[in-house]
């Protein structure tokens, strides 16, 4: 990361889509992640239409397809489990170019395939258009449970103290000839990992002793509250709901 | 700067006595006041209860014996929050000090911790950025700015509660020359009092006129810095050493 700079996931941009509430995001996605699990996998033309309305976010958000589409390859080692489903699973079986497979294991692996592409690409578009910093700021908006929020913003703060600390640990381990070789250097390392642990546990009671000197008696004073007009929900929730409508019709037609 | 003439010292620490939970005894009898508006050193080498004895200016150590009051208010379960407000503590690593994800936040918090909110408290963070000179670096997450920055931003989150009396834990540390006089130039524009527990003689002698040497758990000097640093009995005798070169008496200060 350099100056200025958020975190890598995010997109900088001035986009209706950024501007919203980060609660209203927050809370259109969770709804539209649910709406596209309750929709019938034969309704494969709903699943299309769910396709289309997020990438028509995406250009709303000026969110390019390839930044999108690139960010999407998380979701591959999960992808893995579902192409096997149509070799493992039992019941009827149909030959596809000479390969007996399963029509149960073929439906279920096309379920999996699409929730999750779906449920991966909103959330992608989620951290592209909404800092770190905002999502921690909407997740206690929407009444998370405030230690949870402490936790994460805490991870944030010192994710890259620690991780810097990690680093200095390695320059010292190689500069006096360690070099992680096989088996019989793990014993090294986990000491090493060991240390890091002590030293992030002590800095913990040393922040601690910081903010009880600041006043903190144990709940996060709130410094940024933020707000949604009735507008901003409505703009937010039309994905969700347009996706209802999808999905209603799904079960009718 | 004046005397010390004002009715109420800032702080008010006498016959303050500590031992650890193991045995360990700490302070024996520590006796000093510090006026209004006075900067002061505290000096003493490693291991002399510095720490200590700062832990116990806000009341996270209390005392086994002796009592400590800071404007007129004793450090005790009581009041504690009102301490807190009133002594602001700067440590000396600023990654522990700054814990919020941005600059505006972490100066926010002790403010809204005090129950501050909407303009009043921006306009606490605006002011104390101002007061340190990074104002604009108010959105800025702590873990990207330099280590002098950091360290004014942390000057700053304490500032932001309007403290009577700011102590420092090695202000100078790990800084280089340039951050370290900007950092001299901010301190010297504060009005508010200040106590300074340092190592580095030279900065003690640019910024207060009076030092305390704390040796082995008790006050063993008390006086104008530069006349401390002059003796060289006392300073071999408590393990202070100036850097090679310095000589305290060739130095005029203007503080």
């Amino acid at each position: 990361m350099g100056a200025g700079h958020a975190h890598r996931l995010y997109r900088h941009a001035h986009s209706p889509v950024h501007a919203l509430p980060p609660h209203t995001k927050l809370a259109a996605v969770f709804a539209f992640v649910v709406v596209v699990v309750s929709t019938p996998r034969e309704a494969v033309w709903a699943f299309a239409v769910y396709a289309v309305l997020l990438a028509l976010v995406a250009r709303y958000a000026r969110v390019p397809a390839g930044f999108l589409l690139k960010r999407l390859l998380i979701e591959v080692p999960f992808v893995a489990f579902a192409v096997l489903m149509p070799f493992v699973a039992r019941g009827e079986r149909v030959d596809v170019l000479g390969l007996s497979l399963s029509v149960n294991g073929l439906w279920g692996a096309w379920n999996v395939l699409a929730k999750g592409t779906l449920g991966v690409a909103a959330s992608v578009l989620l951290a592209a258009t909404t800092e770190l910093r905002e999502l921690l700021l909407g997740l206690q908006r929407l009444r998370l449970p405030p230690l949870l929020v402490q936790i994460a913003s805490f991870m944030i703060r010192y994710g890259d103290v620690i991780t810097d600390e990690m680093r200095r640990m390695r320059i010292a381990r190689e500069s006096r000839g360690f070099e992680a070789r096989g088996v019989r250097h793990w014993g090294v390392l986990a000491k090493s990992a060991g240390a890091l642990f002590i030293r992030s546990y002590e800095r913990g009671e040393r922040v601690h002793l910081a903010m009880v000197s600041r006043g903190y008696a144990g709940s996060m004073p709130v410094i940024d509250e933020v707000t949604a007009s009735r507008a901003q929900w409505s703009y937010a929730l039309a994905l969700p709901l347009t996706a209802l409508v999808v999905c209603l019709l799904g079960w009718a037609l | 700067m004046g005397p010390v003439t004002a009715e109420t010292p800032s702080l008010d620490v006498s016959g303050l006595a500590f031992a650890y939970p193991d045995g360990h005894q700490a302070l024996f009898g520590v006796d000093f006041r510090i006026g209004r508006g006075e900067r002061v050193a505290l000096l003493g080498p490693n291991g002399a209860g510095k720490t200590t004895l700062v832990l116990h200016l806000n009341g996270i150590l209390t005392a086994g014996a002796g009592s400590v009051t800071v404007a007129g208010l004793p450090v005790g379960r009581r009041h504690m929050a009102e301490i807190r407000r009133k002594v602001g503590i700067v440590f000396q690593d600023p990654d522990d000090q700054l814990f919020m994800p941005t600059v505006r936040e972490d100066v926010a918090f002790g403010p809204a911790a005090a129950g501050i909110k909407g303009a009043e408290l921006e306009a606490r963070v605006r002011g104390a950025l101002e007061q340190v000179g990074m104002a604009d670096f108010a959105d800025r997450p702590p873990h990207h700015l330099s280590f002098g920055q950091r360290r004014r931003v942390a000057v700053a989150t304490v500032l932001a509660m309007e403290p009577e009396i700011l102590v420092l834990d090695e202000p100078s540390s790990n800084l280089d020359p340039a951050s370290r006089r900007e950092l001299a130039d901010i301190l010297r524009s504060l009005d508010v009092t200040v106590l300074m527990v340092t190592h580095d003689l030279p900065y003690a002698l640019e910024l207060c006129p009076r030092s305390l040497i704390l040796s082995d758990g008790v006050i063993a000097a008390d006086g104008p810095t530069g006349e401390l640093l002059s003796d060289d009995v006392l300073m071999r005798a408590h393990r202070l050493e100036l850097p090679f070169g310095f000589d305290p008496r060739s130095v005029t200060t203007s503080a």
